[in-house]
C-alpha cells in the first residue's frame, strides 16, 4: 500500500540495544530537542490584544443587509430557513404598510427574524439560498454569553445599522456576481 | 549559646522558611512557564505583569475550594497525611549550609541552622519520613486509586533510597565526614565533589527525581492511570499542601545536590578577589541559589521532556541498574582510597 506520509515507522518490539537500555543517550537527545523549543518563537498569540488575520471568506456572525437607500432587503421568503441544515433560522413575515417604503424594500418583510447562534454551524447555506442578497456571513466573531437565551439573535443585532454598514464585498464571490448579472433577477439590484 | 546567637538563629530560621516557601511558590509559576516555553506556548501571563501573581491566585483558589473529607475516610489520618508531607519537606532545610559565616560586630554567625555531625543521615531520615505523608494520605482516603498510588510511592521510595544511600556512602568515603558543613568547606574553590564522584552524582540525581515523585518517576500520582494517585480524594488546601510539598521537596533536593556535589556556597576564584569575608559570604550565598535554581530548572526540563516510566521499567532500573552501579561505585572508590593510603 502506498504510504500517506514519509514519517510513518514500522512498529517492532525488538530487543533494545545496550545504548537504548541505559536510557541516557535517548534522554539527552530528548532534552536537546526540548531546549531548542524553549528558545523558539511561540506559536500562540495573546488573543484579545493580538488577532490573527482572518481568511477572506471567513464565515462568522450573520448580517441582514440594507440596500443603498437603507431599506431592509429581506423579504421573509423563508428560503434561508429551509436551506439551513441546523434549523437555526425562524422568522415571522409581515406586510409592508403604505408609508413604510423607506424601511422595507419589498412588499413583504420579516417582522421577526431570529438566528440561534448555538444551533448555527456557520455553513453559509442561508447566504447561498437567499434570492435577495439579504443575508451574509461576516468576519465578526459571535460573542460568548453566560446564558443560552442571548444567543438567539434577533433583528436588533442582525440587521446592519444605518450608520455602521458592514462590508461584505469579500463574500460576494464570482458566483454571486454571475447571479447579479443574470437578467432574470434584474429586479434584485 | 548566648542570646544574640539565639535571636540570630530565630530570625534566620524565619527567613529560611519564607525563602523556601516563596521559592516553592514561584517554582509552580516557573514550572508552568518552562512547560509552556518547551511546548511553544506563552504560559500564564494574565495575573499581573508576565503572570507573576499567578501563584498567589492559585493559592487563593485553593483556599476558596470546598474542603471535602470523604465519609469513609479516617479523619485524623486524612489530615495527618498532608501535614507530614509538608512538615518533613520543610524540616530538611535546617541542616543545609546556606552560606559561610557572617560577622556582625564581633560575633561570628554561621549561616546554617544546625550543624549536625550526621547532617546527611538527617536529610535521609526526613526524606524517608516524607513517604509516610503519602502512605498515610493514600491509606486514609479509603479509595483504591489512592491506595495504589500510596503503595507505588512506598515501594518506589524504598527502592530508590537504597541506591541513593549507596551513592552517598561513596561520597562519604571521599569526604570522610557526614556533616554537611564539613562537606561543603572541603569543596572550597573548585574542588567540587562532582569531579571526584561523577557516577555517584548521576545515581544521586536519578534517585532524587524518584524521591521527589517528579516525572519521569511520578508514578504515585500518575494522572492517566490513577487519577491523581494518593491525592485523589483530597481537595482544597490539603491538596495544595501535597502539591506544594512536592515543590518544597524539589527545592530542598536541589539544595542538597548543590551542597553535596557542586560545592554549596563555594565558587571558583573567590579567594583571588580579595573581598571582605561578609561580602564573600553573600556572593557565595547568591551563587548557591544560582546552583539551586539551575537544578530546579533541570528538574523541570526533564519533566517536560520525558514520558513516565512503566512500573516494571522503574523497578528494573532501580534494582538491576542503579543499585549494582552504586555498589560498583563504592567498590571503586574504596579500592582507590585503599591503594592511595597504602603509599
Ligand atoms: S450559516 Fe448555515 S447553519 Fe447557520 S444559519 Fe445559515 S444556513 Fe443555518
Ligand atoms: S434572508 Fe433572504 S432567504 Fe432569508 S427570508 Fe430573507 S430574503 Fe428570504
Amino acid at each position: 500500500m502506498e504510504k500517506l506520509t514519509n514519517r510513518s515507522v514500522v512498529a517492532s518490539d525488538k530487543k533494545m540495544t545496550f545504548m537504548e537500555r541505559i536510557y541516557v543517550p535517548a534522554i539527552l537527545k530528548g532534552m536537546s530537542i526540548t531546549i531548542t523549543h524553549f528558545f523558539k518563537k511561540k506559536t500562540t498569540i495573546n488573543y484579545p490584544e493580538e488577532k490573527r488575520e482572518f481568511s477572506k471568506v471567513y464565515r462568522g456572525q450573520h448580517v441582514l443587509k440594507r440596500d443603498d437607500e437603507g431599506r431592509e432587503r429581506c423579504t421573509a421568503c423563508g428560503l434561508c430557513a429551509v436551506a439551513c441544515p441546523a434549523e437555526a433560522i425562524t422568522m415571522v413575515a409581515a406586510e409592508r404598510k403604505p408609508g413604510e417604503e423607506h424601511l422595507y424594500r419589498e412588499e413583504k418583510y420579516a417582522a421577526i427574524y431570529e438566528i440561534n447562534m448555538l444551533r448555527c454551524i456557520f455553513c453559509g447555506d442561508c447566504e447561498d439560498a437567499c434570492p435577495k442578497e439579504a443575508i451574509f456571513l461576516t468576519d465578526r466573531i459571535v460573542a460568548s454569553e453566560y446564558k443560552r437565551k442571548p444567543f438567539v439573535y434577533g433583528k436588533d443585532i442582525l440587521v446592519e445599522p444605518m450608520d455602521l454598514r458592514v462590508d461584505i464585498s469579500a463574500r460576494q464571490t464570482s458566483a454571486v456576481h454571475d447571479f447579479k448579472k443574470n437578467k432574470a433577477f434584474a429586479h434584485n439590484r | 549559646m548566648d542570646y544574640s546567637t539565639l535571636i540570630f538563629k530565630a530570625i534566620f530560621l524565619i527567613i529560611i522558611l519564607l525563602v523556601t516557601l516563596v521559592v516553592a511558590m514561584y517554582s509552580t509559576y516557573a514550572e508552568r512557564k518552562v512547560a509552556a516555553f518547551m511546548q511553544d506556548r506563552n504560559g500564564p501571563n494574565r495575573a499581573g505583569p508576565f503572570g507573576l501573581l499567578q501563584p498567589l491566585a492559585d493559592g487563593l483558589k485553593m483556599f476558596m475550594k470546598e474542603e471535602i473529607i470523604p465519609l469513609t475516610a479516617n479523619k485524623y489520618l486524612f489530615i495527618l497525611g498532608p501535614s507530614i508531607a509538608m512538615t518533613t519537606a520543610l524540616l530538611t532545610g535546617v541542616v543545609i549550609p546556606w552560606g559561610d559565616t557572617l560577622t556582625i560586630g564581633d560575633h561570628v554567625y554561621s549561616l546554617q541552622m544546625a550543624d549536625l555531625n550526621i547532617g546527611i543521615l538527617y536529610v535521609f531520615a526526613m526524606v524517608s519520613i516524607g513517604v509516610y505523608g503519602i502512605m498515610i494520605g493514600g491509606w486514609a482516603s479509603n479509595n483504591k486509586y489512592a491506595l495504589l498510588g500510596a503503595i507505588r510511592a512506598a515501594s518506589q521510595m524504598i527502592s530508590y533510597e537504597l541506591a541513593m544511600g549507596m551513592s552517598i556512602i561513596a561520597l562519604v568515603l571521599t569526604t570522610g565526614s557526614l556533616s554537611l558543613h564539613d562537606i561543603v568547606s572541603q569543596q572550597h574553590g573548585m574542588h567540587w565533589n562532582i569531579f571526584y564522584q561523577p557516577l555517584g552524582f548521576f545515581i544521586f540525581l536519578t534517585c532524587a527525581f524518584a524521591e521527589t515523585n517528579r516525572a519521569p518517576f511520578d508514578l504515585p500520582e500518575c494522572e492517566t492511570e490513577l487519577i491523581g494517585g494518593y491525592h485523589t480524594e483530597y481537595s482544597s488546601m490539603k491538596l495544595g499542601f501535597y502539591l506544594f510539598a512536592e515543590y518544597v521537596n524539589m527545592f530542598i533536593s536541589s539544595a542538597v545536590i548543590a551542597t553535596l556535589y557542586f560545592g554549596g556556597y563555594n565558587m571558583p576564584f573567590i579567594d583571588q578577589l580579595g573581598l571582605s569575608s561578609n561580602a564573600v559570604t553573600f556572593i557565595g550565598m547568591g551563587f548557591f541559589f544560582i546552583k539551586i535554581f539551575a537544578f530546579i530548572f533541570l528538574f523541570m526540563w526533564i519533566r517536560w521532556t520525558l514520558p513516565r516510566f512503566r512500573y516494571d521499567q522503574l523497578m528494573n532500573m532501580g534494582w538491576k541498574g542503579l543499585i549494582p552501579l552504586a555498589i560498583f561505585n563504592i567498590l571503586a572508590t574504596g579500592t582507590y582510597y585503599f591503594f592511595t593510603s597504602l603509599k
